[in-house]
């Protein structure tokens, strides 16, 4: 059977910029009944979020809760997750309120703030549903059966004769009912997460399960909401960064003596760092203005060279999966293919650019960043200003997407450094450009396979060598004996790192590529040469079904034409169709319509599933199409949203979004996967429809020469 | 200069090349303008002047000195949305929800030109606004639930 990608021996991928776990506990049982009131708290005993993580007992001034239950019934969950626009802050209280049966209403979530809530490496890599709905699960669990306990031994009743529902507690055979809040009042008590609770059967799901509209959404419709980059602080200041002309010029001096001489600047150089603050924006533009700075320049490969360049910096990564001898069943093969593929740099683009706002009050920090990784942040911060991180609060508003772009907290850290001199706090908000510049990219990289099959149709041999882009999807879903997979980390010119699908994109670009080449060649219809060459039973279900949704087996008109991939990562399932047309006047494709069937276990919330497929769907046309970074000597040419296309109303394809329902598998995350197959699918749609086979993304930047 | 924002007086003391945009969020904390760009090719700072939609970005403050400027957060009156408000919701269109103020406000004003616009007018008046979380079939479904509420 094809190797889960998660537990690849490429995993975890090099690029999700992860953090060795720690453990952070911030308050002592008395300050936190104090700041909670009374009730009962489940915290964590021993915990694990997928990386073994485990601590013994529960020391009395150790505490950090999953979840709180106070005298009124409200209930909190305290979570290190943050909330990018992937709705956690509602899935996750769904399936709290699901296991202890109260009310969407009564649940309060805090997510992603260092001093609050317990640890977390970070929100990114899908594991959000995976590893953290369950242990909310079981510390909801765990509340359920305590409060049973309490409710049991306060009416001298059988237990089993109580349930909880709507936030109530049940006597079956009186009716009596009672507010759960009732039962904790006056207690102060705390319990470790019970990590062998019975949970609730999907199928018996009533509020997980169901389309709950996002918890905050009025917040964003009426502009409530503050952003990081919305906040105003008493007396604070605004931050501006001098900024290297060119990637790799360094500092040689700086003079800051005309921006210190206007009224109200505060202005700092540190090292390689030179910032300014002032009482408002203009005043801090002209102060960072008025300094001068003489740079060093060194030679930077541009665009044209890159791949090249990937190629001659590259390492081989010892980590190579292989099997069988490639090289002589590739000679023999039938049929064969050997091609190369280049990907692009591409940007995140958050609507939101960075952003981050800082306070010292002493020797305490405070900041609040708009980043998927506060506790990162946290240690960042620690490091870079040599005080403990018990000293350090990082508190991360819901902020405006990040699509693993925003792992780090640079915006927070400049207004730390600036606030600090200044003694007041400051906020620094990227402009765009900053942000299309200075923020990091996906990678880009460089692909060769070699390919081989047999007469009737057989993969044979399969050589796959990554260069750069990263190791995610990286292996095969395909059944084939000789294999040889490997992996080659060079050296990137440009800041690079996380991105939604990671590399999981490029990959499953290149493979699936191959794989429609080897099926045209062979004569053979792509989907039945995929499904000849699979075993998965989870793979062949998503194909089938958008091969269904889409009427796959129809002949397309002239100038369309029809394309299919598939792909898993991280636990979940995509397949995609797509048609496009090509127009051959304006040289153009447009892709008309898409048919998805995506699986990821069972589902939390069907309708903000959908939301994340289709966002991934149409994000990922970006990047299949025309979305590329440019670059000269060290210089972003395109660092504009004039510049640098993204998707808009007019690209959306008409989508058929297939959602299969595992209720027997455990949930797994969504945001990334369903991002995967789009690409590929367009890319051999292009090759049914014109015969033209492409090997690079983005496919058609610059329209389709044919 | 004076600036009548959501029916309001406001006197703001700023340099004459100042945007609209950056009055609005820093000098009267009204926030729900977004910044996306700087450059007019987001939509995600789409203000109102005189109901119709503009990027205020691009806009320098004083040149709408004495105009109606609506921005997000005087959409709603005595605490009842409005209808694209209330579509919005209704449909559960956004995902981090950054594009939307300036998706309500541009749809506020499509609408208000063209009650009952076909798909490829709203493809054609929404050209200008960017989800990069890609909610935009979402968008489409949500508008056509804000032509349902407004005609009923
Ligand atoms: S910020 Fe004004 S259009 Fe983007
Ligand atoms: S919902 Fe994130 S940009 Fe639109």
């Amino acid at each position: 059977m094809a190797k889960k990608s998660n537990e690849s021996v490429f995993a975890p991928e090099q690029y999700e910029l992860a953090e060795r776990p720690s453990h952070y506990f911030t308050m002592n049982r008395r300050d936190f009944f104090g700041i909670l009131g009374s009730g009962i708290a489940i915290t964590f005993a021993a915990v694990n979020t997928g990386y073994g993580l485990s601590i013994e007992g529960l020391p009395e001034n150790q505490i950090g809760a999953w979840l709180h239950i106070a005298e009124d019934g409200a209930v909190t969950i305290y979570s290190g997750k943050a909330e990018v626009g992937q709705n956690i802050r509602t899935s996750l209280a769904q399936v709290v309120a699901e296991e202890l049966g109260v009310e969407m209403k009564k649940i309060t979530m805090i997510l992603g703030d260092t001093a609050l809530t317990p640890y977390d490496r970070g929100t990114f890599g899908s594991r959000s549903t995976p590893y953290m709905g369950p242990q909310l699960r079981k510390a909801a669990a765990s509340a359920r059966e305590l409060i049973l306990d309490l409710a049991a031994a306060e009416w001298k009743v059988d237990r089993s004769l109580l349930s909880i529902n709507d936030g109530n507690v049940t006597n079956k055979n009186t009716n009596e009912t009672v507010n759960i809040g009732k039962i904790v009042k006056g207690k102060q008590l705390v319990q470790a997460v019970d990590d062998k609770v019975a949970l609730k059967k999907i199928d018996d799901w009533k509020i997980a399960g169901t389309s709950v509209k996002k918890v905050n959404g009025e917040s964003f419709v009426t502009g409530r909401h503050k952003y990081v980059s919305d906040m105003k602080l008493p007396g604070m200041l605004y931050g501006k960064i001098l900024r290297a002309p060119a990637y790799g010029a360094t500092l040689i001096s700086a003079d800051l003596s005309e921006a210190k001489k206007i009224t109200g600047v505060v202005a700092v150089h540190d090292g390689d760092f030179v910032g300014v603050a002032a009482v408002d924006l203009s005043t801090a533009n002209k102060a960072l203005q008025s300094i001068k700075a003489e740079w060093k320049f060194e030679p930077q490969p541009s665009r044209k060279e890159i791949f090249d360049h990937l190629r001659k910096t590259s390492k081989a990564d010892d980590r190579a999966e292989k099997s069988g001898d490639v090289s002589s069943a590739f000679s023999k093969a039938e049929v064969k293919i050997g091609q190369t593929f280049n990907v692009d740099y591409i940007a995140h683009v958050p609507l939101e650019p960075r952003a981050g706002v800082a306070q010292w009050e002493g020797s305490k920090l405070t900041v609040w960043a708009g980043t998927q990784r506060p506790f990162g942040v946290q240690e960042d911060l620690a490091d870079v200003f040599q005080i403990p991180k018990q000293n350090i609060r990082v508190i991360q508003p819901d902020t405006g997407s990040g699509y693993g772009g925003k792992h780090t907290g640079e915006a927070g850290m400049e207004a730390a450094r600036l606030a600090k001199e200044a003694g007041k706090p400051v906020k620094v908000v990227w402009t765009r450009e900053e942000e299309f510049t200075w923020a990091y990219f996906r990678p880009a990289g460089v692909i060769d396979v070699k390919a081989g099959a047999d007469k009737i149709g057989m993969l044979t041999s399969w050589e796959f060598h990554n260069y750069n882009s990263g190791g995610s999807g990286i292996d095969t879903p395909y059944q084939v004996k000789n294999k040889l997979i490997q992996f080659h980390p060079s050296d990137s010119p440009l800041r690079q790192g996380s991105y939604r699908g990671l590399a999981a994109t490029a990959n499953n670009f290149a493979r699936e590529s191959i794989m429609d080449d080897l099926a045209t060649d062979l004569k053979i219809d792509p989907l039945e040469f995929r499904l000849k060459n699979l075993s998965e039973k989870r793979m062949i279900d998503v194909l089938e079904a958008a091969a269904k949704a889409f009427g796959w087996g129809t002949k397309p008109e002239k100038d369309h034409g029809f394309g299919i991939a598939c792909g898993e990562e991280k636990g979940s399932y995509v397949a995609a169709c797509a048609e496009i047309v090509f127009d051959r006047n304006e040289n153009d494709v447009k892709v008309l319509r898409a048919a998805v069937a995506f699986e990821c276990g069972g589902i939390i919330n069907p309708n903000h599933l959908e939301n994340q497929i289709m966002g991934s769907i149409i994000q990922g046309l970006g990047g299949a199409l025309f979305e590329r970074i440019d670059f000269k000597d060290g210089k972003i040419l395109n660092p504009k949203l004039s510049a640098y296309r993204v998707p808009r109303f007019g690209d959306v394809p008409k989508l058929d979004i297939v959602m299969l329902n595992r209720k027997d598998l455990a949930p797994a995350g969504a945001g990334e996967t369903p991002i995967i197959g789009i690409a590929p699918a367009v890319r051999n749609a292009i090759a049914n429809a014109t015969g033209k086979r492409l090997y690079a993304l983005p496919l058609v930047p610059q329209g389709l020469e044919v | 200069m004076d600036l009548i924002i959501n029916k309001k007086k406001y006197s703001v003391n700023s340099t004459p090349e100042e945007s609209l945009l950056n009055v609005l969020r820093n000098d009267l904390d009204l926030t729900g303008t977004k910044y996306g760009c700087g450059e007019g090719s987001c939509g995600a700072c789409t203000v109102l002047i005189n109901d119709v939609a503009v990027r205020s970005c691009i806009t320098k403050a004083a040149s709408v000195e004495g105009k109606a400027i609506t921005t997000i957060e005087g959409l709603a009156t005595n605490d009842k949305l409005h209808p694209v408000q209330q579509a919005f919701l209704n449909v559960d269109v956004f995902q981090c929800s950054y594009c939307a103020s300036g998706m309500v406000m541009s749809t506020v004003s499509l609408l208000k030109k063209k009650p009952e616009p076909t798909d490829e007018e709203i493809i054609n008046g929404m050209q200008g606004n960017v989800c990069r979380c890609g909610t935009y079939p979402r968008i489409m479904k949500g508008i056509h639930e804000a032509i349902k509420i407004q005609k009923s």
